[in-house]
């Protein structure tokens, strides 16, 4: 069993207005086989949270830790935190021209695991896991989300999730722009890896209905950089029906 | 600042003649360097690479920016299709620098080739592969010679007038060429010199001739090309010279009825190099393919310009230049001149350059132009741009737990891959490939 532990996390950015701080104390912890939605209006630093945890360069901490079973996430290089177990699914994921998809996710499943895949189960768990993403077998020839559509892009995502097999997945916005049909099929597939029981999930969403298809044990409402109010999945429902006004009035 | 891919599917009969002097700010774009991983951030990451990809317009991969058009003072041409063309050097006046076709070129670095006596002993030339293609060494008044081209600047009607005897490649009519014609260039003065090379490919014959250019030179040349009718040639000029090479190359083509023709240029090795080639097409139904790929490293200029001449109905032409820079004043220069004359109905022409600054300190000028004088064409367009190396790419193949330098790798030789493929000789793209390989390895990447 392994815990992510977030303590007192305070982070900014610096802005051609100076600088900007986001996050305001954030204190949370994820064992592995849990899953924690955060939940909260535009703006109040949800992805700032998952882009801090995965690393990118734009974050700053100012105070605050993040540890993997004790081991400082702080200190590590972006791709230190993906060979430790961190995996975040993309909000937007870019794309990588002149790079296959076949060709990524092997250098980087290699990189994760510290020797390359056999070649003929990866063939096959690659094929398999398109599949039941209902990815095109073509996708595998084509670059990195080269001309995927916004759904295409967020399955592939998952695609990554499955082979890769991270202690931690961090998932900003994965249902964002999807449609009911691919939301299901996202949904299945994290579920699918999530029951291997072996990894911890935080979900990161502006709406309660993945919540329909992803059952968190625990429901973090982030208001303004903090977390404003947490509960189990009972406070997902109270928010689907009442929306963030009640936390937003408070602020106000 | 003006800068626009322009993307003409219509036939509107709008001349491209962007010679508007917009500043060229892109060479200060290249921030990211090579930054080493601190221990929670990237150095070098910049609020500038932050922009996250909002749509799918494909004008703006791999951050690149727009083009722009160069800065400096120009002398405009009224239409491409009426620059000088002759054999006579009195009708180029001595360079200046300032002229349209120079203006990028740094003078003072081409070792007199285009001011001195090209006196100095021509690379030696050693022919391969190929026994059904005939190879002959023959004197300036050989009557095949300078039928297919026409020198179009300085430099190379100088390499006309001063070269003593030039090798014809000939690929008989009905020949399929037996393997790859190997032409190995190897440069052994740095004494400005001339040299001359026909290639003929005649009518229904099939062949690949590779110009493998190395060793020392300061080489004013001029390859002729001509494509018969129905033929099908690939020529390929792979620039691997020395570090202290010149070299400046006339490299024009003359396309028959329903032939194809296929030029490819890596341009690698050398101090400076300004290739020229052309591809202009001489009767209807014919097509074209023109790949480049180049990579500089600090202090390297390597310079392009194109001319595809569409001035009979019916042809196609593709035109993909590709580039990398790395290091201080590394410097590279891509000018595709396409030209859709009033004959040249049916005409479907595409042409893209794109660039990629690796480090600080590197430039790179990116010029398509665009002239239509027809309506009446299946479609004509161009696109260029030119771009740091972008930060989001190296944070997507990192946060997957790919190395930063590992991650470089595997962008830079995507993005360079596209045009090594296109070559077809599978022993030279290995070659070609562990190149690239050694100039990232070179640039510490």
């Amino acid at each position: 069993m392994s815990t992510l532990e977030i303590k007192d996390l305070h982070v900014s950015i610096d802005t051609d207005q100076g600088n900007v701080p986001i996050l305001r104390g954030v204190t949370l912890t994820i064992n592995t086989g849990e899953t924690h939605a955060i939940m909260g209006p535009n703006g109040s630093g949800k992805s700032t949270l998952a882009s801090t945890i995965a690393g990118h360069p734009r974050y700053k901490v100012d105070s605050g830790s993040i540890t993997l079973d004790g081991e400082d996430v702080l200190s590590m290089s972006v791709d230190e935190r993906a060979r430790a177990g961190l995996f975040l699914a993309m909000q937007y994921p870019v794309e990588v021209p002149g790079v296959t998809m076949t060709n990524f996710l092997r250098t980087a499943k290699t990189a994760l695991d510290g020797e390359a895949p056999s070649l003929r189960h990866w063939t096959k768990d690659v094929k398999t896991a398109m599949s039941k993403l209902r990815i095109d077998a073509d996708f595998a020839q084509r670059n990195v989300n080269e001309g995927f559509s916004g759904g295409e892009k967020k399955r592939v995502e998952i695609l990554q999730l499955e082979l890769f097999r991270p202690r931690f997945a961090i998932l900003d916005e994965t249902d964002s722009g999807l449609d009911v049909d691919a939301l299901k099929v996202v949904s299945e597939g994290v579920n699918r890896e999530h029951s291997k029981g072996e990894m911890g999930t935080l979900l990161i969403t502006h709406y309660t209905r993945i919540l329909r298809y992803i059952k968190p044990d625990f429901v973090h409402v982030f208001i303004a950089g903090r977390i404003a109010e947490q509960g189990g999945p009972e406070l997902a429902d109270r928010l689907e029906e009442e929306g963030y006004d009640r936390f937003t009035a408070v602020e106000a | 600042m003006a800068e626009t891919t322009h993307t003409d599917t219509t036939p509107d009969i709008t001349p491209d003649t962007p010679l508007d002097g917009g500043t060229s700010a892109l060479d200060k774009k290249a921030r990211l360097g090579t930054a080493t991983i601190g221990r929670a951030s990237i150095d070098g990451f910049t609020e500038e690479g932050e922009r996250l990809p909002g749509g799918d317009d494909g004008t703006e991969q791999l951050g690149f920016k727009k083009h722009s058009h160069g800065n400096a003072p120009v002398i405009p041409e009224a239409s491409r299709g009426e620059r000088r063309r002759s054999f006579d050097l009195a009708d180029f006046p001595p360079l200046t620098g300032m002229e349209e076709d120079w203006r990028f070129t740094p003078l003072k670095r081409l070792r007199g080739l285009h001011t001195d006596e090209l006196t100095g002993p021509a690379p030696a030339i050693e022919v391969t592969g190929a026994g059904n293609v005939t190879v002959k060494t023959v004197g300036r008044d050989d009557p095949r010679l300078g039928r297919g081209a026409t020198p179009e600047d300085r430099v190379s009607a100088a390499a006309w007038n001063a070269f003593s005897e030039a090798t014809v490649i000939t690929v008989p009519r009905d020949t399929v060429a037996e393997g790859e014609v190997m032409v190995s260039i190897t440069g052994r003065s740095a004494d400005p010199a001339a040299q001359y090379i026909l290639i003929r490919a005649e009518r229904f014959s099939r062949a690949v001739v590779v110009l493998d250019h190395g060793g020392s030179a300061a080489l004013a040349q001029n390859v002729e090309i001509v494509v018969e009718d129905g033929a099908e040639l690939t020529v390929v000029s792979v620039q691997e010279w020395d570090d202290d090479a010149v070299h400046v190359s006339s490299q024009q083509a003359r396309i028959g009825r329903d032939a194809r023709y296929k030029h490819v240029v890596v341009s690698l090795g050398g101090d400076l190099v300004r290739l020229t080639p052309s591809s202009i097409f001489s009767a209807p139904g014919a097509e074209v393919e023109m790949y480049g790929l180049y990579f500089a490293d600090a202090g390297q200029h390597l310079e392009q310009r194109l001319l595809v001449d569409h001035a009979t109905p019916n042809c196609t032409s593709r035109v993909t230049y590709k580039g990398a820079l790395q290091g201080q004043d590394a410097h590279t220069v891509w000018v595709g001149d396409v030209l859709i004359r009033k004959a040249a109905e049916g005409t479907d022409t595409y042409e893209t350059n794109r660039n990629l600054l690796l480090t600080d300190g590197a430039r790179s000028d990116s010029v398509p132009n665009l002239e239509i004088e027809t309506g009446l064409i299946e479609g004509a367009g161009h696109a260029s741009a030119t771009g740091r190396f972008d930060d989001e790419h190296l944070f997507y193949l990192m946060a997957r737990g790919i190395p930063e330098k590992a991650a470089r790798r595997l962008v830079v030789r995507g993005f360079l891959t596209e045009v090594i493929q296109q070559i077809r000789v599978p022993a030279l793209e290995e070659r070609l490939s562990e190149s690239v390989e050694r100039e990232l390895a070179a640039g510490n990447l």
